[in-house]
């Protein structure tokens, strides 16, 4: 079964300790001056962001589609059927397509450093392949952010919805339907773009744009090779046919 | 030999490439030393900079002029295009290989840049571009080899090469055609972050087309140059039939340019008063100016405007790309980007770097045919015969 994570932003309190955990796990410094840092970056994989007396958590989407994997060239990026999106950064060469392609703005780049590498929350894929919840769903005090099999927290998101008072939820599971549906999933009190979320996002999987063109790559070459060959044998015809008169004009003369 | 009155001119270009050299190399120290942060204003919202937008995609498109002229001389056999062929090769050649000494700056981990022939994503288009600028990079060095064996008068090694010659060229076409395009798939991928006026469907046939533009000005602009510092013969019958080439080419361009425009109702954005919208008309008009003076007879005709118009054609593509590459995708990264000095500096200098090889090269090597040479001991330039 595939999991994911359902972040509930109406019952989170912005206490960061789902960041510090994540730090912990990724072997990431974390201090007062980080947790300031309201944006993804290298050494901030998961950041909480204040939107007036609401909160809102960044993370990788890891998209039941991903775009980076689609888009990187060298199969760094992967997904799992666990749900994690994963990067092996052995076999990246710095590229950044998938930073360049990420319709959430999500894999970050070491800047600094002379051998940099691409960093992303990768869901705790070690973590999940463990059969545990993600680290920043362990460490959520208030269940905001809550970890389990994705259809399980889609029920249950649905149950939230159905079953709230009036106007304590906007009447939308952010995920479902996203680029083609993520393995994170979000609930909030407001229309989420007021929290920071982007909401313009086509609901097909990004990957099928540049498939489209990908996939015709064997018929162009097949056509192509084709149409050159043939203009060749007919441009150079006309020299046949030129060659064999001018012999017989010879011959008559 | 060097014409006395280009003397000052030529010592004027030397001292300026000097100072882009040490710039440049400073530059290179910067950015092996301190990373892609310390020698760029790339950051995690904007990740690809002038590094892609102008040394990349305008590199290889610049070098469209090699498959373009391969194609017509050697496939649709049109003979006196043939005189302009190998310096268009040689532009070609180098224009690849100063890609691919961009893409080290621009790598994070240059040394892995081999990755994509052993690690196969073919759902990536920045695969196919890898594979593209290898496998073009190769047939581009094989069809310029030839000039090399001629110099030397290696005979067997030119008859071997006489052999594969048509397979070659028709794998050049088609790994050209591929790469052009899919440098405009690369943009597929961000329909909701790219501008309107240029996120279309078609980009991949878009700058294709622009390409064969742009390497057709590259030709007449070339030429040109080398006939000024060579003083060689300007083949201005020639020069000119591709500038009325050019002439089609823009039209048929801008036709598509407008009618996609139209199409995807992007009409009304040039309405809307934003930087994005100036820009677009910017390279409207670098296009558009060319054209509509490449349909007149005495410009055609006219050696100093037929360079000006190639000239503007090529500014054109180099806005356009640069546009599609960081214009057009600023509002969406939510922050804006003008690049460092030292990406400048790096830029600059494997622009000089080009023209001083491609010098070189013309120096030593049998570039322009001994036919085409008006000075010493060659024939006169053959006249070309109307009605090809």
């Amino acid at each position: 079964m595939p999991k994911g994570v359902l972040y509930d932003s109406t019952m989170c309190v912005g206490c960061r300790l789902c960041e510090k955990a994540c730090a912990e796990h990724h072997d990431l410094p974390y201090n007062d001056d980080i947790a300031k840092e309201e944006k993804l970056s290298a050494h901030k994989l998961t950041a909480v962001t204040t939107h007036g007396d609401k909160f809102m958590r960044r993370f990788c989407m890891n998209c039941l589609s991903p775009t980076c994997v689609s888009v990187c060239p060298v199969a760094a990026l992967r997904k799992s059927e666990s749900g994690p999106v994963t990067y092996d950064a052995s076999r990246c060469m710095g590229c950044r397509y998938c930073m360049f392609a990420c319709p959430y703005q999500v894999p970050t780049y070491q800047w600094d450093s002379r051998l940099p590498v691409v960093k992303k929350c990768d869901m705790c894929a070690d973590r999940v392949a463990a059969g545990k919840p993600t680290a920043c769903a362990e460490a959520c005090p208030t269940g905001a952010t809550k970890f389990g099999d994705r259809d399980d927290l889609i029920a249950e998101a649905r149950q939230r919805l159905a079953t709230a008072a009036t106007g304590q939820y906007y009447q939308k599971i952010y995920g479902l339907e996203e680029v083609g549906g993520t393995s994170m999933l979000l609930l909030a009190a407001e229309p989420f773009e007021e929290l920071g979320v982007k909401v313009d996002l086509p609901h097909e999987p990004m990957p099928v744009l540049t498939w489209g063109v990908l996939s015709e790559i064997p018929s162009i070459v097949s056509i192509f090779g084709v149409l050159l060959g043939g203009v060749w044998w007919i441009s150079h015809r006309k020299e046949e046919v030129a060659a064999a008169e001018r012999a017989e004009r010879e011959k008559k003369s | 030999m060097i014409p006395l009155r280009n003397r000052a001119n030529v010592s004027f270009w030397k001292l300026l490439a000097m100072l882009i050299a040490v710039a440049g190399a400073y530059a290179t120290y910067i950015r092996i030393a301190h990373g892609l942060g310390g020698a760029t204003n790339l950051n995690d919202q904007f990740p690809w900079g002038l590094w892609i937008g102008f040394d990349i995609l305008c590199g290889v498109g610049l070098a469209a002029g090699g498959f373009t002229l391969a194609a017509a001389v050697h496939i649709f056999n049109i003979e006196r295009y043939k005189p302009i062929l190998r310096p268009a090769i040689l532009t070609a050649f180098l224009g690849y290989l100063l890609v691919v000494l961009a893409l080290m700056f621009d790598l994070g981990l240059p040394y892995r840049v081999w990755h994509p022939l052993v690690m196969w994503n073919p759902h990536s288009v920045m695969f196919e571009v890898g594979w593209c600028v290898t496998l073009y990079t190769t047939v581009l060095a094989l069809e310029f080899v030839p000039v090399v064996f001629e110099q030397f008068r290696w005979t067997k090694a030119l008859k071997a090469m006489r052999v594969i010659l048509i397979p070659l060229v028709s794998l050049g076409v088609i790994l050209s055609t591929l790469h052009q395009s899919s440098l405009g798939s690369l943009y597929l991928i961000v329909p909701e972050k790219l501008y309107a006026l240029w996120y279309t469907p078609l980009l991949p046939v878009m700058f294709f087309v622009s390409a064969i533009c742009a390497g057709l000005a590259m030709t007449i602009f070339e030429s040109w140059q080398s006939s000024k510092a060579f003083g060689k013969h300007l083949e201005l019958p020639l020069l000119s039939s591709i500038g009325r080439i050019l002439a089609v080419a823009l039209s048929v361009y801008l036709m598509m340019r407008f009618l996609d425009l139209w199409n995807r109702d992007a009409l009304r954005l040039l309405l809307v008063r934003r930087s994005e919208t100036y820009l677009f008309l910017l390279e409207f008009v670098l296009f558009l100016v060319p054209m509509l003076l490449l349909y007149r007879r005495r410009i055609l005709n006219n050696p100093v405007a037929l360079y000006g118009c190639a000239v503007l054609v090529l500014f054109g593509f180099v806005t356009n790309r640069l546009n599609v590459s960081v214009t057009g995708m600023e509002a969406a990264s939510g922050v804006s980007y003008l690049p460092k000095w030292t990406e400048v500096a790096v830029t600059l200098a494997i622009v000089a770097l080009g023209f001083t090889i491609f010098g070189l090269a013309c120096k030593y090597l049998p570039i322009f045919g001994p036919e085409t040479v008006v000075e010493g001991h060659g024939t006169p330039a053959p006249v070309p015969s109307e009605g090809d």
